[in-house]
């Protein structure tokens, strides 16, 4: 009887997927800010500064890339007490981030820029907006990923996973900084 | 041991296979003993094809239908239909349907046709069940994301289809979904509820495309079987390929287009209306452009164009070589010119913009980019016909309707010609001429590519034949009523009768037109009857067509053709077979054709094959 011969595979599927949905989600925001360049250009672009605390929520994300790549070290070196403490921080970092967003949100509504305000102003709803359900997509993942390190049966031991979620990670972290330079550069 | 055991042992060891090769951690384990597992939420990329093919037939007939109904209109302005009244009730009061019902048929003829029928069931069908077998695949690279790509098809459609029972009707402002029309309830009965469920829809649309292409993708560039380089690759797959980029790059912009619109619509912003007047109430709106639409909105657009000819391309040069007997001629200049229409497809969107005001300087450089891929596309004609030029042909149906490709490729593309000139443009906007012209090259051609490719692989799908003197009938009436419907629209269009008109019979000057619609109509209803007969065929085929009795029944050189004719999940029960060659040699040395599974002789190895 014939066995079923192994699948000559390159790289893992599910990294090759994700580098391309990478520079699929690119293609929106660049939609987003293409359309955001031609508005600018047009009369009665409204000028404001971005509220201070999108500049700390920038710190926490960059500090949650710099805990997930740790944590992908100590996944991969089997010292799985300290990965468990570094996807529980990179966790709690970035639903903090998501929560900083917010509160921008909040300030931003309180001070008069509303989302049904000028143009400029609805553009930073729409586009923070979008890159944060993006944001909360990898918070999803890495809540998996603190579920399945606690987990006392662990199945296997493949990395991949959480190196899927860590190049999703950064991915968003580099995002969000392209977005808050042009954000800062073209207001 | 009986067959039944050994198909059941079979299929355990497949299931068992395959999970190891996707690793533990893909959850794309097999479990094909239930109903739901294995045609319903099934895993397999073939069944998955099947999937979108059935949808994609159940909503070209629901599109093609809408366009008998409006033709009706188009064709018999001062006539009445009472039976019209107890099919769409108060849409067709009288007898005759409503202003805004046309419109509400010709928005959704639009969006089910290029969406729904020639995007995903062209594609979706094509690339599921080729992508794997001719690259040497087990399955799609994710085989979870690819069932979650039809899923999220059909409740796309799902979405899609209820917008037709609201009590507003669906969608009516055009399948491009313009603003202010779209961004508005208020401005028409078409722009509410049924506006919602159509960006709602599109927007589960455009995340079924993406999960499919990121899986094309990914497969095609990492799981090709041992010796299928690159350059080995059918041409189909290469067709799949490019088509899966421009997806995954252009659709994400389109769904940015509609985040701003859905904003616009219910989040009192801005970033398409401006100094509007609703029943003389002026709005809050200012500041906004529907031309910013407009380009995000053709940024997808345009490459949508090919998103739905280049399937159908590489199916047609697979298919035009196995029935001529003969190597495609100029594999990589096919290759080559499929790149470019690529790379063009991105720089030519606002050739659709010409009367928006555009910078006349801007203009002229759009011309130019569109103009330019006239030549890889002339490349691509050339190479078909030189491909069958002097060839031993064998006029299968699925040859047939390969030809009829070619034959309306060259008239669309030709009048493209006219109409990537600005001057001429200008004039011919939103007239028939553009009518006839998308409709013969994205339109009945792209339908040929997929006739084509049902009637080719229907035997690898299902183990059966199509009936042959059906579908014969089928290609003829299509071909020649397609030219008698489109041709004739293209006089109208220079004449100056313009498209999305309800009653042109109003004007004197489009009268003079009404026994020439009134032609086209008939046809139409024709054309529609042999589309019906095929799909007649292709069930009752399913299950009654004649057996396929060996595993290669078009002595064809590609690999889906070394699997069983049933292929289980998992497609080869053994290795997978290794490829030595490119898939085209067909009347080589002596022989009739030889497979890329053939190992090189030490004579071609010494041409450097």
């Amino acid at each position: 009887m014939d066995a079923m011969s192994l699948q000559r595979k390159k790289i893992h599927p599910h990294k090759y997927s994700l580098w391309i949905a990478m520079g699929s989600i690119t293609m929106m925001f660049i939609g987003f800010t293409s359309a955001y360049v031609v508005k600018r250009a047009q009369a009665n672009w409204f000028t404001f500064d971005l509220p201070v605390i999108f500049w700390i929520s920038t710190l926490v994300i960059l500090a949650s890339s710099v805990t997930i790549q740790m944590a992908v070290k100590q996944f991969r070196n089997r010292n799985m007490q300290r990965y468990k403490q570094l996807i529980t921080l990179t966790a709690v970092l970035g639903v903090a981030f998501a929560v900083c967003q917010w509160i921008g949100f909040k300030q931003m509504n309180e001070s008069g820029l509303r989302l049904n305000g000028p143009a400029s102003v609805s553009f930073i709803y729409v586009i923070v907006g979008v890159h944060l359900l993006h944001v909360m997509g990898g918070v999803a993942a890495l809540l998996i990923m603190f579920g399945r390190a606690f987990r006392t049966r662990v199945r296997t031991y493949s990395a991949v996973p959480i190196e899927v979620a860590a190049t999703y990670w950064h991915f968003v972290d580099g995002l969000w900084i392209y977005l808050l330079i042009f954000l800062s550069i073209a207001r | 041991m009986s067959n039944e055991a050994t198909l059941h042992s079979q299929e355990a060891i497949h299931g068992a296979a395959h999970a190891h090769d996707h690793g533990h951690d893909d959850h794309h384990e097999h479990h094909e003993g239930g109903f739901i597992s294995k045609y319903v939420f099934s895993l397999d990329h073939k069944t998955i094809a099947k999937q979108f093919l059935i949808t994609g037939i159940i909503w070209a007939i629901i599109g093609a239908l809408f366009s008998v109904l409006f033709r009706l209109q188009l064709g018999f302005p001062d006539a009445t239909f009472p039976w019209l009244e107890s099919i769409l009730g108060h849409w067709a009061k009288g007898g005759r349907i409503t202003p805004e019902a046309y419109y509400a048929l010709v928005t959704m003829h639009g969006t089910i046709l290029v969406f729904f029928v020639l995007t995903a069931g062209l594609s979706g069908t094509f690339s599921n069940l080729l992508i794997p077998l001719q690259v040497g695949a087990r399955d799609m690279a994710s085989p979870l994301m690819n069932c979650m790509s039809y899923w999220a098809f059909f409740l796309a459609s799902i979405v899609m289809m209820s917008s037709l029972f609201v009590q507003t009707g669906p969608a009516s402002g055009g399948w491009t979904a313009y603003p202010p029309l779209s961004a508005l309830g208020d401005a028409s009965i078409g722009s509410k509820i049924g506006m919602d469920l159509w960006l709602i829809s599109m927007a589960l649309f455009v995340v079924s495309q993406l999960l499919g292409g990121l899986n094309y993708i990914s497969t095609i560039l990492n799981m090709r079987t041992k010796g299928m380089t690159m350059t080995k690759m059918p041409l189909t797959i290469w067709s799949f390929f490019f088509t899966a980029v421009l997806g995954v790059l252009s659709f994400p912009v389109l769904l940015s287009g509609f985040i701003l619109l859905l904003f616009d619509r219910h989040g009192g912003t801005s970033f398409y209306l401006s100094d509007l007047f609703v029943a003389g109430k002026a709005l809050s709106n200012e500041g906004g452009s529907a031309i910013l639409y407009q380009h995000l909105f053709w940024f997808l657009g345009h490459p949508e164009v090919y998103i739905i000819i280049l399937p159908a391309m590489g199916m047609v040069s697979e298919i035009l070589a196995v029935n001529s007997r003969k190597p495609i001629f100029g594999y990589l200049a096919m290759v080559g010119s499929m790149f470019a229409i690529v790379i063009l497809a991105f720089l030519v969107w606002a050739h659709h913009m010409f009367v928006t005001g555009l910078n006349p300087f801007l203009g002229a450089f759009f011309v130019l980019l569109t103009l330019l891929i006239a030549v890889p596309s002339a490349i691509k004609v050339f190479n078909w016909l030189t491909t069958i030029w002097r060839g031993n042909l064998r006029f299968t149906p699925g040859m047939l309707f390969s030809i009829g490709f070619v034959s309306t490729f060259i008239s669309g593309g030709l009048t493209g010609i006219w109409l990537g000139n600005s001057s001429i443009d200008i004039h011919l906007h939103d007239t028939y001429f553009v009518i006839a012209h998308f409709h013969i090259v994205m339109g009945v051609s792209a339908f040929f590519g997929t006739f084509a490719g049902v009637y080719h692989w229907f035997p690898k799908m299902f183990g059966r034949y199509l009936n042959n003197t059906l579908a014969y009938i089928h290609f003829w009436t299509t071909l020649i009523g397609a030219y008698l419907i489109f041709w004739p629209m293209h006089y109208e269009g220079i004449a100056g009768m313009p498209r999305r008109y309800y009653d042109y019979a109003s004007w004197e000057s489009f009268k003079q037109f009404s026994d020439l619609n009134q032609f086209i109509s008939i046809v139409v209803i024709i054309v529609f009857a042999a589309q019906l007969m095929f799909v007649f065929n292709f069930f009752y085929s399913i299950f009654k067509g004649r057996k396929v009795t060996t595993t290669n029944p078009w002595s064809s050189t590609t690999l889906e053709w070394t699997t069983p004719i049933n292929p289980g999940h998992g497609n080869w029960p053994g290795e997978i077979p290794e490829v030595y060659r490119w898939p085209y040699d067909y009347s080589k040395n002596g022989k009739d054709f030889v497979p890329q599974t053939v190992p090189l002789s030490p004579d071609e190895e010494k041409e450097g094959h």
